[in-house]
């Protein structure tokens, strides 16, 4: 695809410059960009799918759409081995919190692309008791693909777009930063603390 | 079609009221018994023992002042006879009903559903915890008065439980609740979804291990649940339509098939000839795509990853002529109350054909790569054994019936549209194990095309809509139509107040009985087995958890 | 070049620096070869499917694995609460030693093998089994349950396949009476054992091929990280380069396991000798040795590809009694046979 066709130049242009504010080291910046043509080149996907748009995201990888070639290849099953999630699908009440931890399982830099109306704002179910109107609620989304499902052709564009906002990202300065040791300690601490006070589940006993 | 059914059923008032004469029929739609809580478990004892020994469908309702009760659906699978029951209670603090658990195994994990929905808590049920909500859910959603503001979205982990509520009836009157024990300490018990490759979805199983022998197994649903059922109610009639596509997206046109009949059937509305022909062959082409879909699911979680394409990439063919027609790939969203979107594309026909002619082939090309592998053979035959009286207690309908030996065909039991003018052989094995299932879906492929041939150059000119007002108010009463899904009976039950949405609406889920029967068949098989087993059971977890 | 180093210094220390040297050739070929492999398996398993595979990445996708490594070399690797820190750590790193260990005995072509003694099979096949302790330790390290059995499933099938690899290179050995690599390859010039031993040369070979296939894990016995059952079973909690590792062995291993089977059975890096035809051996002959020992490496990984994307997984219990009621047997009648078939020279 050639440069013209995205549609949305102006928006990656600004996260350019944005980012190159100041300039950038001569041999830094090379190193930047041969690890970030690595890293743009190898996202692998982690197999992971609510509901229909899984089905489209299957035939995205199956033999007429292929995303093999972009180098999408390796579905990885276990997070740990994946570089985005590919949110397919309804996310729901029950399912936030499983979804929240898979995305913290996984290995930075990560990635999340929200696929088709129910991850991007709920989509037809936005009015329903146990639907989350947006996966952006619960992560950090990079791209959006709406649709309901989208084709596998809108599937392969938002993962081009994904690829092209990898490419202009720095691996020196930020990404892979991860927290300290007495930072992770308290996070855990806080997690495991809300755990128990949130469960009240025995609440009514035995009544005549 | 549908008084015929009705006729039948007047036989049966007679006998009912003579077991329990306080059981009052009331006309209304399809017509159902009211029962009393109390008489109703032997009631349905009664029942049973004459035969009706397929629970189609239990509905949890709430009928206001008149309390919370729940709507069976029996069918005696021998004579084909149907009867539609209900008992409610008037308490709404801690409603109680007897459970027919003991009866139909199906009621189970429907009851556990009525539970979920409606805090309808049933005596003698083994496991009454939720089964699509978090444990820690404030309130009943499906209740008239239920508000959601009372559920923000939670983010802490839950935690499963390793022992499930029961509550046992006392000689005073009261009940007492006991405690299940569902995993011992020290078990070895392991987590398999909701997110893992081989659950088709987000279905989740805790599975109590023995080296690598399965002990126990409990599935938990609910990952997608999304409350279409709730949502319903405040949806006119022909808003409704749009959800059933995504409850099991790979049935999309048949689900949209059913609610069409049941609308139609509330009307008293009969569509045109064209448009069954048109809705038949569309019905066949879904099926012949979910069957490929489920033939190259199946490769895969068996390792066999080429034969994974080969299924997708002749699935690709369906689709595109699907496409050219309903204008989507995956949800066609075609059918509409009194017939289709669109009339049927200039090529829809010669395409048709040029596919059947291709998949043919193809099919033998799928025998050769998989079903003649020994390896294949050696994984898939005598492991996950379903018998027909299991089948049916389940009311594991579709596929999976068919391999045990039940003649569950909706298309050959209450036939619609024009399964009754074709010529079609219901595919049936007697096995009942992973090979019979895996291989009831292949000949049903081939009888798929047998029909879509019978039909393909017979389509009747005419009308493929009839002029329908933009709001639809069906008479009050309940209604129930089926149809044979890609992977067994899809079922809509539908209340009608007279209002211009439905005052409940039911879908009979083809894969919650599949879930339900999964414990029945895993247990004593290997990790690899339940793989297997889950493959070819071929559920859609949208479906399950509507 | 030893003449010239131990002009310029002591003897130890050019040996030193000889060794520095030829490690780093044997690390460099290792992970070429890696690359070659990944390559190769993506492109092989896209034509089995329909599929283009990689074609973006450089031209004809070349450029895709080497993207990866980038990528691999600069993910975060998670270290896991609660879990065994240093054998968690270390697991990898045993695997992958395994892996070039058995690598440094290939012989690529005459004289160019770096490990090459007199009991040479014998210390392959002890070196590839340590592979097995570090999947052992990586599935009980990371504190999982898919993990655990998946290093469960890797041990009884890993020990229980390295019978039949014994059985099936001990039959060719029989014939060759020797166990150094060089002598083995030495000994087929006039005739390849997979011909020269008939009957039971070419039993073994199958038998090898099986049971090598079931060593390095792969399709149709990759059950100890079986996808859709495992997620990914022994290295599930494996991230970044770790996992790398995890993962480059995998494809090493396949390799090796060809790179033997060519040896063996193949005749290494001697070209096709017929006997007799003496215009076709000289034209054979001018085909460079690590040409020849390449090509039927590369066949023989073709072969096991192939086996790999056609057949499902077997189960564990299949994979046992496969192993223990009929390829132990069979290996061990051919064994028989063999020394009957030497003893009364009955071989070619």
């Amino acid at each position: 695809m050639s440069y013209g066709d995205f549609n949305d130049n102006e928006y990656i242009e600004r996260m350019i410059a944005e980012l190159r504010d100041g300039g950038t080291n001569v041999l830094v910046g090379c190193l930047d960009e041969l690890i970030e043509w690595g890293r743009s080149n190898s996202l692998w996907p982690l197999t992971f799918a609510t509901s229909c748009c899984g089905i489209e995201f299957m035939a995205v990888g199956a033999a007429r759409y292929d995303f093999a070639r972009f180098g999408f290849e390796v579905a990885r099953a276990s997070p740990r081995q994946a570089d985005f999630i590919m949110v397919a699908g309804t996310i729901t009440h029950k399912m936030a919190p499983v979804l929240k931890r898979l995305y913290d399982q996984m290995a930075d830099p990560k990635y999340v692309i929200a696929v088709g109306g129910c991850a991007v704002s709920g989509g037809p179910f936005k009015r329903s008791y146990h639907v989350v109107d947006g996966v952006d609620k619960v992560l950090p989304v990079d791209v959006y693909i709406p649709g309901c499902p989208p084709r596998p052709e809108a599937m392969l564009y938002g993962l081009m777009q994904l690829q092209r906002k990898v490419k202009v990202q720095r691996f020196f300065g930020g990404v892979n930063c991860q927290i300290g040791e007495e930072e992770y300690e308290e996070l855990l601490r806080r997690d495991l603390t809300a755990e128990k006070n949130d469960l009240n589940v025995e609440g009514e006993e035995k009544h005549e | 079609m549908w008084k015929e059914k009705r006729s039948m059923n007047s036989n049966l008032i007679d006998k009912i009221t003579a077991w329990e004469p306080r059981a009052v029929w009331t006309e209304g739609g399809d017509g159902m018994f009211t029962v009393p809580a109390d008489g109703f478990h032997d009631l349905a004892g009664r029942l049973l023992s004459e035969g009706f020994d397929f629970l189609r469908s239990l509905t949890g309702m709430d009928w206001g002042e008149a309390g919370f009760g729940v709507v069976y659906h029996l069918e005696a699978t021998a004579t084909g006879e149907n009867v539609v029951l209900r008992t409610l209670t008037e308490e709404r603090e801690h409603p109680v009903l007897p459970s027919v658990c003991d009866l139909w195994k199906a009621a189970e994990l429907n009851e556990r559903e009525v539970f979920d929905y409606f805090g309808v808590r049933f005596l003698n049920h083994p496991d009454m915890r939720r089964l699509f909500l978090r444990d820690d859910w404030v309130g009943y959603p499906l209740r008239k008065d239920y508000d959601p503001a009372q559920n923000p979205l939670r983010m802490s982990n839950e935690v499963s439980k390793d022992s499930s509520p029961t509550y046992e009836l006392q000689s005073d009157g009261s009940y007492i609740r006991k405690r299940n024990v569902l995993f011992e300490e020290d078990e070895y018990v392991i987590n398999i979804g909701p997110q893992h490759p081989a659950t088709h979805g987000v279905l989740r199983f805790r599975v109590s291990l023995e080296g690598e022998i399965i002990k126990k197994l409990d599935p938990h649903c609910g990952y997608i649940h999304r409350g279409i059922e709730k949502m319903c109610e405040e949806l006119t009639y022909p808003q409704t339509l749009a959800l059933t596509d995504r409850l099991d997206y790979l049935g999309a046109t048949q689900n949209r098939h059913a609610l069409c009949m049941c609308i139609e059937k509330g009307l008293g509305v009969e569509v045109s000839e064209r448009v069954q022909y048109i809705r038949t062959i569309m019905d066949e082409l879904q099926r012949i795509d979910s069957h490929l879909l489920f033939f190259a699911c199946l490769c895969m979680d068996m390792g066999a990853l080429t034969a994974f394409f080969y299924g997708f990439r002749d699935r690709e063919k369906v689709l595109d002529i699907l496409e050219q027609t309903t204008g989507g790939r995956l949800i066609q969203t075609y059918n509409t109350i009194g017939g289709v979107q669109a009339d049927i594309h200039p090529d829809f026909v010669r395409k048709t054909k040029e596919f059947i002619a291709y998949m043919r082939p193809k099919l033998r090309e799928y025998h050769e790569v998989f079903t003649g592998n020994v390896i294949a053979q050696e994984r898939l035959k005598g492991t996950g054994v379903l018998t027909r009286e299991d089948a049916i207690s389940f009311g594991a309908t579709g596929g999976t019936g068919r391999a045990a030996g039940w003649a569950c065909d909706v298309r050959k039991r209450h036939p619609y549209a024009v399964y009754g003018k074709v010529d079609f052989e219901e595919v049936l094995f007697t096995e009942g194990d992973c090979f019979a299932r895996y291989m009831v879906r292949m000949k049903e492929i081939e009888q798929s095309m047998n029909i879509i041939e019978q039909l393909i150059d017979n389509i009747p000119e005419g009308e493929y809509q009839l002029k329908m007002k933009p709001v639809i108010r069906i008479p009050e009463g309940s209604y129930y139509a089926a149809v044979e899904g890609s992977r067994g009976e899809f079922g809509v039950f539908l209340e009608s107040r007279g209002d211009k949405s439905p005052y409940r609406m039911k879908f009979r889920s083809t894969g919650l009985p599949l879930v339900a029967c999964l414990e029945t068949i895993a247990r004593g098989t290997k990790i690899a087995d339940l793989i297997a087993i889950g493959g070819t059971l071929d559920y859609v977890v949208p479906d399950i958890d509507r | 070049m030893h003449a010239l180093l131990t002009s310029l210094m002591p003897l130890r220390l050019a040996v030193f620096i000889e060794c520095v040297i030829v490690g780093v050739c044997l690390l460099l070929m290792y992970a070429v070869i890696a690359v070659v492999m990944i390559f190769m398996e993506r492109k092989v398993c896209a034509a089995f499917q329909c599929r283009l595979g990689p074609v973006r990445v450089g031209f004809w996708g070349l450029l895709q694995v080497p993207a990866d490594v980038l990528k691999m070399l600069t993910k975060e690797i998670i270290t896991i609460r609660r879990s065994d820190r240093f054998l968690y750590n270390l697991a990898p790193y045993i695997v992958i030693l395994a892996s070039v260990l058995a690598f440094a005995c290939l012989p690529v072509n005459k004289g160019l093998e770096v490990l090459d003694f007199n009991v040479g099979v014998f210390f392959l096949m002890a070196a590839s089994s340590i592979g097995v302790v570090g999947i052992l330790l990586a599935g009980w390290s990371s504190n999982n349950k898919y993990s655990l059995i998946g290093a469960m499933r890797s041990g009884a099938q890993m020990i229980s396949y390295e019978l039949s690899i014994g059985l099936s290179i001990l039959t060719i050995i029989v014939l060759t009476d020797t166990m150094q690599f060089s002598e083995i390859v030495a000994r087929q010039a006039d005739g390849w054992f997979l011909f020269k031993g008939h009957v039971p040369a070419l039993v073994a070979f199958v038998i090898y091929l099986i049971a090598g296939n079931a060593e390095v894990n792969r399709g149709p016995f990759d059950l100890p990280e079986a996808e859709s059952e495992l997620t990914a079973g022994y290295h599930t909690e494996y991230s970044g380069m770790h996992f790398g590792l995890f993962y480059v062995a995998e494809f090493v291993n396949l390799f090796i396991v060809a790179g033997v089977a060519a040896t063996i059975f193949l005749g290494g890096w001697m070209p096709l000798h017929i006997a007799g035809w003496e215009g076709f051996n000289t034209v054979m002959d001018y085909i460079p040795g690590f040409v020849w020992f390449f090509g039927k490496a590369f066949f023989v990984v073709g072969l096991l590809m192939w086996i790999k994307w056609t057949f499902p997984r077997l189960r564990i219990d299949q994979i046992l009694t496969l192993e223990w009621k009929y390829l132990v047997p069979i290996g061990l009648a051919n064994l028989l046979l063999m020394v009957i078939v030497v003893v009364f020279k009955l071989h070619f």
